[in-house]
């Protein structure tokens, strides 16, 4: 199912005129809105008006996240705040929050990238679709809230938390399509399980997960436990909020909006562009936007981009889902660990819970890595020799896969912190 | 339809079009918005060939045409309305719209008689006054002959420019009826307007020139809600 098929499926030369058109006017607008687009492109002898090819965007310097925190709150808006109609920020989950911001027009090219999104995974306006996002500043819950209402859904705005009430809507409201962070839907699963409420009863068809990396196993593990179909969206309020890429049904990589954005992979270490279909840092540029243009904003989010078109028909380009974030990288004795790592190969053995938490910390010189999972019940009562054997093999499996070594030990289930919003999984007692 | 890309043109030294990219699809009515001198007539004139580009490329249905005579665009499916009709005023209605017949009479050798039943259903008033010397029309019906005559050519891209200018509000009204008819019938058209708002009511697509550059472009709807569109070009009537 597609939203605006002639869009989504259009020729890539097309694509490719539509977005040097598109680049060209939002070169112009931000050199003479913006001054701290001015300033830079004046300090490094760039000419908005010289660009030929969207290969030369590769001159432009980069924008960051502190680009955004020094132009606080209002620095970097190309227009006047007559014309914004909407205000959000960023959740802060590493720092200060950024402030941006929308007009009239950014708003509905915001609730139509959401509704390809929700479209693609099969929502139609039979769908009652129950936002389990914070509302607020994030932007998580009014991006879907908007793009499902202008596929003509029932929205329940019932937002994140309270996770009884979830599940009472869940059943009485006859919801066919869940929103909310993927550790949020195990939550769920796990707490209706708990409640002996017969999941299978459900009228819930759709998951549509985003706002933190997730890991393939834990897809089954939720697809598994709720029986839906479970998809991966993705976006930042820095370059839009959600709805910047999702996948369609066939589930295998997420279809970046490019009429909207032009995506390039760069090494976050060399800031060149990775091989194509390397893992990288993801990089973004709007090219529609009026309130908050950004030239390549450096998100800080590692995915490859994967090159082959996807079967669907859609000529939007896919990338992987987000393995993680180029500040959640652990270095760890000289090796870059990204915790999603971890959580594929816990996912993958028996009698562990999707639970985790992985410690850092420094005896004497050398960094040591501990591990704490969840194991299912009749594993922590039963017998030692069981226990040490699985701890066993985590390690080694640990081992092979990251290379370097690591203690594990397991807790009693329901041990660990839940959380209803981003899940912190990585906690690094080290003082360097 | 039409592709364009990284287009400079100007008059010797002065560089009016500030490479400039746009495209125009098959069936769609786009327009040019933009204020006098932004350079609307001259993206015009160098796609019909009587400018020529400094840079850049030009494409009419997959073929380059930025090195081609005026003609040969003509004959290759573009024709231009001019601003300011530009009727042979000396010559008769039937005489201007045959004239405008040429190129494909002379390729194909058309006929002329059914071509021309084609554009008096378009413009009846035409047919009235077929006899009639060119000059002796109303702003209105120059305006008419002169698109009827560059429909004669048989274009799958019309190009307008400023078909509104100096016409009573009523007549303008009925131009852009036609206007949107002529699409109906399956052609192309790329519109060039001051009248910003009437413009933005017929067309698919527009896009904003200012000062040899395209500052913004979208669907219609979205310029006529844009803030910067309002205050710049569509006047203080839309409180939308």
């Amino acid at each position: 199912m597609y939203w605006d098929q002639a869009t989504e499926c259009m020729p890539r030369a097309d694509l490719e005129q539509l977005q040097l058109e598109r680049l060209q006017s939002t070169l112009y607008r931000v050199a003479t809105h913006v001054p701290f687009y001015r300033k830079k492109f004046k300090e490094l002898k760039i000419n908005p008006d010289g660009f030929r090819s969207l290969e030369e965007l590769r001159t432009l310097p980069f924008t960051t996240k502190d680009d955004l925190r020094r132009n606080y709150p209002y620095g970097l808006f190309a227009v006047p705040l007559r014309d914004v109609v909407r205000l959000h920020a960023s959740s802060g989950t590493t720092g200060l929050a950024t402030v941006v911001g929308y007009t009239r027009n950014d708003i509905k090219n915001w609730s139509d990238m959401v509704a390809r999104i929700l479209t693609a995974t099969g929502v139609d306006a039979d769908d009652v679709v129950q936002i389990a996002f914070g509302y607020g500043l994030f932007t998580g819950g009014f991006g879907l809230h908007y793009g499902a209402e202008r596929v003509g859904a029932s929205v329940i705005p019932i937002s994140s938390g309270n996770t009884r009430r979830q599940i009472q809507i869940l059943q009485d409201f006859k919801t066919t399509a869940l929103v909310c962070t993927p550790s949020y839907a195990l939550l769920l699963a796990d707490t209706m399980l708990e409640m002996d409420i017969n999941i299978n009863a459900l009228h819930l068809k759709y998951g549509l997960f985003g706002g933190e990396p997730w890991s393939e196993e834990m897809r089954s593990e939720i697809k598994s436990k709720l029986g839906i179909i479970a998809t991966d969206n993705y976006g930042l309020s820095e370059v839009m909020g959600p709805g910047v890429a999702g996948e369609c049904s066939l589930c295998n990589g997420l279809h970046i909006n490019e009429d909207h954005f032009i995506v390039e992979v760069i090494n976050p270490n060399t800031l060149e562009p990775v091989a194509p279909g390397e893992l990288g840092e993801l990089v973004f540029t709007t090219i529609t936007k009026e309130a908050f243009p950004v030239i390549r904003y450096r998100t800080r989010d590692l995915a490859r981009l994967i090159l082959d078109p996807c079967p669907c028909g859609r000529t939007f380009r896919r990338m992987t889902r987000v393995i993680g974030r180029t500040d959640d990288m652990l270095i760890i004795k000289g090796v870059n660990v990204y915790p999603l790592q971890i959580e594929s190969i816990l996912f993958d053995i028996e009698g562990t819970e999707p639970h985790y938490q992985i410690i850092v910390e420094r005896e004497g010189r050398l960094d040591k890595v501990t591990v704490l999972v969840e194991v299912v019940e009749s594993i922590f009562f039963d017998q030692m020799k069981k226990q040490r054997q699985l701890v066993e093999l985590i390690k080694k499996r640990l081992a092979t896969e990251l290379g370097i070594g690591v203690e594990v030990k397991l807790v009693e289930e329901k041990s660990l912190e839940r959380f209803e919003g981003k899940a912190k999984r990585v906690i690094d007692k080290r003082t360097l | 339809m039409l592709k364009i890309k990284n287009l400079e043109a100007g008059y010797g030294k002065l560089r009016v079009l500030k490479r400039i990219s746009m495209h125009v699809n098959s069936g769609e009515i786009v327009t040019i918005i933009g204020a006098n001198g932004a350079g609307k007539t001259t993206l015009l004139y160098t796609i019909a060939g009587i400018i020529r580009a400094g840079a850049g490329e030009i494409s009419l249905l997959g073929k380059a045409i930025n090195q081609i005579s005026a003609e040969k665009i003509v004959a290759a499916g573009c024709s231009l309305v001019p601003e300011g009709r530009q009727v042979f005023a000396t010559m008769s209605v039937r005489e201007n719209l045959v004239l405008g017949g040429y190129v494909r009479y002379k390729k194909n050798k058309i006929n002329i008689g059914q071509e021309l039943q084609y554009i008096y259903d378009i413009f009846p008033v035409l047919q009235e006054r077929e006899n009639q010397l060119a000059g002796t029309l109303s702003g209105g019906e120059q305006q008419m002959l002169a698109m009827g005559r560059a429909l004669m050519a048989g274009p799958k891209l019309l190009m307008l420019d400023e078909p509104s200018t100096g016409l009573a509000p009523l007549i303008v009204k009925n131009i852009f009826q036609i206007i949107q008819r002529i699409r109906a019938a399956g052609n192309t058209v790329l519109l060039i307007e001051q009248n910003a708002k009437a413009a933005l009511a017929i067309a698919d697509r527009g896009y904003v020139l200012e000062t040899g550059k395209f500052i913004l472009q979208g669907p219609a709807e979205d310029l006529l809600v844009n803030k910067d569109v309002q205050r710049a070009y569509l006047g203080r009537e839309v409180e939308a």
